[in-house]
């Protein structure tokens, strides 16, 4: 049931084609939301919003190919709030580049495919954050955001390259937040941004029109 | 142990990342570039897949360099390579080339009749097979950071596979019923340190991810071994030597994504050719096993 969002906890899907998304859904509950898993372009409608987690960005297209999924994940972009954590943040960005491939351009970045590296290249840094405060961050053949479009904030930087980025609605990490050790405030901040985005409707709840 | 060193977070951290997906077998860049474009996962760089091993015999080693340098480089998802059971220094190569991760694998034949390398050692993460939970943990006590079922490679068929699933998923629920002094005795049949006991008896499950191999030729195969418990699967010789193998290589991918939607599945085993041919393990000689290889 959508109900008004000031007083329930916003669903939140995670994208569960492939990848850590069992991960991200532990995160989610933490961060007080409701997490279930997204295969579907149906399931998009109960959900107030979305994260596409970590794993191959390859694969995930290859499935949102097969699934038809591209345009439903568009068109749910364009109005709720979506969350990309490493392949998640290859999909969202305006370009990718080691090899280009195609991504929903749904945050006005340019992405490097496993800027570090190989796996041996994997690292945990500590990060500052610009709300204030510090996050462990879990880079796995990590891509490298190598520019920021005018209307995108840099919450967090590494090795002076921008891997935490914020644009209206939308949030991408080149890390895993959902593997950090070092506290829940990555998701936590994500689902303040879904509770706002709720909130703002005039119907207070979830869109529950269907195709 | 502590699985919460950094380095162990890492190498587990990349398992995460594959779970959900299909690492394919490939004997070179031709072939890897169409798993990639099929929507694999990870490609398993070797010379020769599991049904040749067992066909034309002789010792099988780690791949030769050129051919998993090519793969390298002609695909951007991860990239594994095999070595021998004991051969560390064939690990050491690989460590020193940059795959992503190195499947200590009984698939080639032993270096070691006793010993396991030391993959604490390494900075490179290692998959090891197990065909119960005692091997399983002992594996993890090396340093493995992805256990995947040992299944009998190269034969086409699912049994062995389906008994190395079932049988690690039963030993582990079964733990978790069980009294502190009753896991003292426990860790003693299984051959497997205390702490690892009582790990797996808290939580259900292993410390690190769990994966499916050995015989999975058809999209309904990776499916049945993912509602037994496997996280993601290994397809060997099923993808490359099937009649269509850019079909197959879709199909299994969907299928390890959709395990739990019969029209899903359905819709991916439309349209397949012929599966690879398959043997009866119980006619295969006991020489000619793979999976009784590693202790």
């Amino acid at each position: 049931m959508a109900g008004n969002a000031s007083t329930h906890e916003p669903v939140i899907g995670v994208l569960a084609l492939q990848g850590d998304f069992d991960a991200h859904r532990a995160a989610l509950e933490r961060a007080g939301a409701r997490a279930i898993p997204v295969r579907t372009a149906a399931q998009l409608d109960d959900v107030d919003g979305l994260i596409l987690p970590g794993g191959e960005s390859t694969t995930m297209l290859k499935l949102l190919d097969y699934e038809n999924l591209f345009e439903p994940l568009r068109r749910f972009g364009a109005e709720k709030p979506l969350f990309g954590t490493c392949a998640g943040a290859i999909l969202l960005a305006s370009e990718v580049t080691n090899p280009p491939q195609p991504s929903l351009a749904l945050l006005d970045i340019t992405v490097e495919r496993n800027g570090y590296g190989r796996q041996i290249d994997s690292r945990i840094a500590p990060i500052e954050l610009a709300q204030g405060g510090t996050a462990e961050a879990v880079f796995i053949r990590a891509p490298i955001i190598r520019r920021v479009g005018p209307q995108t904030k840099v919450l967090a930087t590494y090795l002076d390259a921008p891997v935490l980025v914020e644009q209206g609605r939308h949030l991408a990490a080149t890390f895993h937040p959902e593997l950090s050790n070092g506290g829940n405030q990555i998701h936590n901040l994500f689902v303040e941004k879904v509770k706002a985005q709720t909130a703002h409707r005039p119907s207070g709840g979830r869109d529950r029109r269907k195709q | 142990m502590n699985f919460q060193t950094e380095d162990f977070r890492l190498k587990v951290g990349l398992a995460e990342m594959l779970k959900g997906g299909v690492i394919m077998d490939v004997v070179n860049a031709e072939q890897a570039v169409i798993a990639e474009k099929a929507g694999a996962a990870a490609v398993m760089a070797l010379e020769r897949v599991p049904a040749d091993i067992r066909k034309e015999g002789g010792v099988a080693r780690m791949s030769q360099i050129r051919i998993i340098r090519d793969i390298m480089s002609a695909v951007s998802i991860p990239v594994m390579a095999k070595v021998r059971i004991g051969h560390f220094m064939e690990a050491r190569i690989l460590e020193a080339l940059g795959v992503d991760y190195i499947d200590e694998s009984e698939v080639l034949t032993p270096a070691d009749e006793e010993h396991h390398v030391d993959k604490h050692d390494f900075k490179v993460p290692f998959v090891c097979g197990a065909r119960n939970l005692g091997e399983a943990l002992r594996r993890i006590a090396e340093g493995a950071a992805m256990i995947r079922t040992k299944g009998e490679a190269g034969s086409g068929n699912i049994v062995e596979a389906v008994r190395h699933i079932r049988t690690i998923v039963k030993e582990m629920k079964q733990l978790t019923v069980l009294g502190k002094e009753e896991l003292v005795h426990e860790a003693k049949k299984l051959q497997a340190p205390l702490e690892l006991v009582q790990y797996v008896a808290q939580n259900g499950k292993l410390p690190v991810p769990n994966f499916s191999a050995g015989g999975i030729a058809t999209p309904a195969d990776a499916a049945l071994v993912m509602q037994l418990g496997a996280e993601a699967v290994f397809v060997g010789s099923g993808i490359f030597k099937s009649s269509d193998p850019e079909a197959r290589a879709k199909a299994i991918v969907k299928a390890a994504t959709f395990y739990q939607d019969p029209v899903k599945l359905l819709e991916a085993s439309e349209e397949l050719g012929e599966a690879m041919p398959g043997l009866e393990i119980s006619k295969l000689p006991e020489e000619a096993l793979l999976q009784t290889r590693g202790w």
